[in-house]
């Protein structure tokens, strides 16, 4: 058990509002390529276990897991699906590395999100068959619900959540990989239209294509590889209540409870202390804000006078979402935790270009299912040897 | 290094059913609480949760597992669902395996459920969406096709005939007569299965399994956990997987050579040389009835195109030197997917302990595996169990 488990290699594709002149096995394709080549692994003799991350129905076909192994070099061997968060795929070679009989696993998460004409009915089939679904509930009222008791019991302001926007969508016109780049005002994002009160449509991460792929490699594998490891020093994830009508609008106790476990795993103590950016879930603006305070990286209804301040911008002393998150970069359906990850993955590694923080070197990545989920995984990663 | 040793410490299943009137949350929960009462445990003793379901496409549940969360205990857990198609059954106890193995937790409920009959008219509308959008789905072909296909490869090979493969069908719902949860127990004979209505040649009624609900649960525990629970845990000695190729047509679909490399990562890990000597009970995975035979193959458990005479020869009946499907199989007590899978699990569990009651396999079996397979004839999950 005493093995570290490192991060030896990542590939992308992406991301791009849509990608008409490729398939969902292309962009695999492509990413995979490039993880492997960034390991200097070959897929078919060095790598032990395949793990995509899926769901059926944004794939548009059932028993997705049927349609990966031949893109991702992986024929014959063991390969399974993660219907979950992009991290959740990433615990699992976590966990298949850590009991000693695994040296090198891949994850792989993507989106074809502009595949899928109505996204919103997707979203309406995972809600309660029984006592939800019939109310006919759009996910971004559920949103705007959470988002509305939020500012009544935090304090923040609307400005703070439209700043999240301007901040995000900034930090992504740095990022080479991000599809929604943007330089925006406060009034913009205000003024953009209502979709459920007090959501307003640029207030919600736009949809993206994308694929990323991760190589995965046990302590012994990882430094006979010429590459720089990035160290998982932490994991952990947790599931709060199904029911719409049972759960707590307030708490986030599945973050907390997935962020216990991964500063226990990781023996951190003092996480705002220790942490030098994180990459957290902002799939709608106030959520980034909610997540921040759930992490215990400030205290309850802090994170929005910190975002005004610009405590969270680039040059802050807490950096978050320099990749733009999912609001610049685009939200990437399963894969947008991993791509939460990958960023932490090149900061770590010093090759984040212009957006390049100075002397990191703890960072960590929380992912979030969405709507109408409570499920929530996160990541403490480092390049401390 | 040594890997963590884990065990199966408790099981249990709902009944096996054509219509359920609870629903997939409430069948999830049944298990989950028959298999924690069965060790004596609560929730508050277990870390994590894995829990296995087949296509979303069934229930028209998108992101099953959340909606599976509250009945399979994982209000407040870590919770991952795994899926591999018809192999999930088998692979989500892999999933729980890896889960303690790992050293992070050290108990893990593995949950697998299924509810077919929410699809209606037929389950098998959910399988249209299983092909190729591009290459198949034009050609609008469905599971019995394919499966046609397959059992017609495996006859041809070897020279077999129906009535070679009908036998699989009468053992195995004999041997689901003793089981409490079967929906299908009961004596037929080869000519009822050679006289019965046909799907898609040679596949005719008789020759598939059912299509069920129901819920299966068992509890694993790491070895000092296991000790403390139950003075019989059951050890999880091997597991292997793999998947081929999507293009199942460029195949030669008449050995499944994923089973086989399953099987080979599986004995490796559990130190099995001479499978045949050292298994002594066989739950290979048989939703039709050539499937037992392809896999006891695949299993290397009989030489390639010799399982249908064992079969005749007695040898794979719950009283021969291999027992195969003692349960009643998928055959015989039902095939809810991902539930059926694990089905295989449980009776591993029990029939290793002795607790088999009336189907209880004769001279105390120590090693037995379970398998599993599915996707487009195209995935193979085992697990090697044993008490030594």
């Amino acid at each position: 058990m005493v093995e570290r488990v490192a991060i030896v290699g990542v590939g992308w594709y992406g991301f791009r509002p849509i990608t008409p002149e490729l398939s969902y096995k292309e962009i695999m394709y492509e990413a995979a390529v490039r993880a492997y080549n960034d390991a200097g692994i070959n897929p078919r003799t060095d790598v032990d276990s395949f793990i995509t991350v899926a769901e059926d129905f944004n794939e548009g076909t059932s028993i997705f897991d049927e349609y990966t192994p031949d893109q991702m070099g992986a024929v014959l061997r063991p390969n399974e699906t993660i219907p979950g968060e992009g991290l959740h795929g990433l615990a699992t070679a976590y966990m298949q590395i850590k009991t000693g009989l695994f040296d090198v696993v891949v994850v792989e998460a993507h989106s074809k999100a502009s595949n899928i004409m109505h996204p919103a009915h997707i979203v309406a089939y995972a809600m309660d068959p029984i006592y939800n679904r019939p109310l006919k509930v759009h996910p971004s009222f559920v949103a705007g619900l959470e988002m509305q008791r939020y500012l009544f019991e935090s304090g923040a302001t609307l400005e703070q959540c439209a700043q999240v926007v301007v901040k995000n969508r900034a930090n992504a016109l740095l990022n080479p990989l991000a599809a929604h780049g943007a330089d925006l005002t406060l009034n913009d994002v205000l003024d953009s239209e209502p979709v459920a009160e007090p959501l307003t449509r640029l207030m919600i991460a736009p949809p993206a294509d994308g694929c990323i792929v991760f190589v995965l490699a046990a302590e012994h594998v990882a430094r006979s590889l010429s590459g720089t490891p990035v160290w998982i020093e932490g994991l952990g994830w947790a599931n709060g209540s199904y029911s719409l009508e049972n759960r707590d609008w307030v708490d986030l106790d599945y973050v907390r409870l997935a962020a216990e476990m991964a500063y226990r795993t990781a023996g951190i103590r003092n996480p705002r202390g220790t942490l030098d950016f994180v990459e957290v879930d902002d799939s709608y603006a106030y959520k980034e804000l909610q997540h921040l305070e759930a992490l215990g990286l400030c205290r309850p209804g802090e994170a929005g006078a910190l975002t005004e301040e610009g405590a969270t911008s680039l040059d802050g002393e807490l950096p978050v979402n320099p990749s733009g998150g999912s609001l610049g970069c685009g939200h990437l359906l399963d894969a947008s935790g991993l791509a939460r990850a990958l960023e932490c993955v090149l900061q770590l590694r010093g090759e984040a270009g212009p957006r390049q923080l100075e002397d990191v070197t703890f960072g960590a990545a929380l992912g979030w299912r969405g709507v109408p989920t409570t499920a929530a995984a996160m990541v403490i990663l480092s390049n401390e040897d | 290094m040594r890997t963590r040793r884990v065990a199966v410490v408790g099981a249990g299943m709902t009944k096996f059913v054509r219509r359920a009137l609870e629903t997939a949350d409430e069948l999830s929960w049944q298990a989950s609480k028959m298999a924690l009462d069965s060790c004596g445990l609560t929730l508050d003793d277990i870390d994590c949760v894995a829990v296995g379901s087949a296509p979303d496409a069934f229930d028209g549940v998108h992101m099953k597992n959340e909606y599976l969360s509250p009945g399979s205990g994982a209000w407040m857990k870590p919770h991952i669902r795994c899926y591999v198609g018809g192999g999930t059954g088998v692979m989500t106890p892999i999933h729980g395996w890896y889960h303690v193995a790992s050293g992070l937790f050290d108990t893990c409920l593995v949950v697998c459920e299924e509810k077919m009959s929410s699809c209606q008219p037929h389950p098998q509308g959910a399988f249209l969406t299983i092909f190729d959008h591009t290459l198949e789905r034009p050609l609008g072909p469905n599971l019995l096709w394919i499966f046609a296909m397959e059992m017609n490869a495996y006859m041809h090979r070897y020279g077999l005939t129906k009535r070679d493969l009908a036998q699989v069908v009468v053992k195995n719902r004999a041997n689901a007569k003793y089981h409490p949860c079967a929906l299908l127990g009961g004596d037929i004979t080869v000519e009822e299965v050679l006289e019965s209505e046909a799907m898609a040649w040679p596949v005719q009624r008789l020759d598939v399994s059912p299509i069920s609900d129901g819920a299966v649960a068992v509890v694993l525990a790491a070895e000092h956990v296991a000790h403390r629970v139950t003075d019989k845990p059951v050890w999880i000695e091997g597991v292997g997987w793999s998947l081929e190729t999507a293009y199942w047509t460029n195949r030669d679909l008449s050995y499944p050579l994923q089973v086989e490399q399953a099987a080979r990562m599986a004995y490796s890990m559990a130190g099995i040389t001479e499978p045949r000597k050292q298994i002594h009970i066989a739950e290979p995975y048989d939703p039709f009835d050539y499937k037992e035979l392809h896999h006891l193959e695949g299993l290397m458990l009989a030489d390639k195109g010799k399982a249908p005479e064992m079969t005749a020869l007695g040898i794979t009946r719950r009283d021969g030197d291999l027992p195969v499907c003692p349960s009643g199989g998928l055959l015989g007590v039902g095939n809810p997917i991902a539930a059926a899978g694990l089905m295989k699990v449980a009776e591993l569990f029990w029939q290793l302990r002795g607790e088999a009651g009336e189907r209880q396999v004769p001279g105390n079996p120590k090693r037995g595996v379970a398998q599993a397979w599915g996707d487009l004839m195209q995935v193979g999950t085992v697990i090697v169990m044993g008490i030594a």
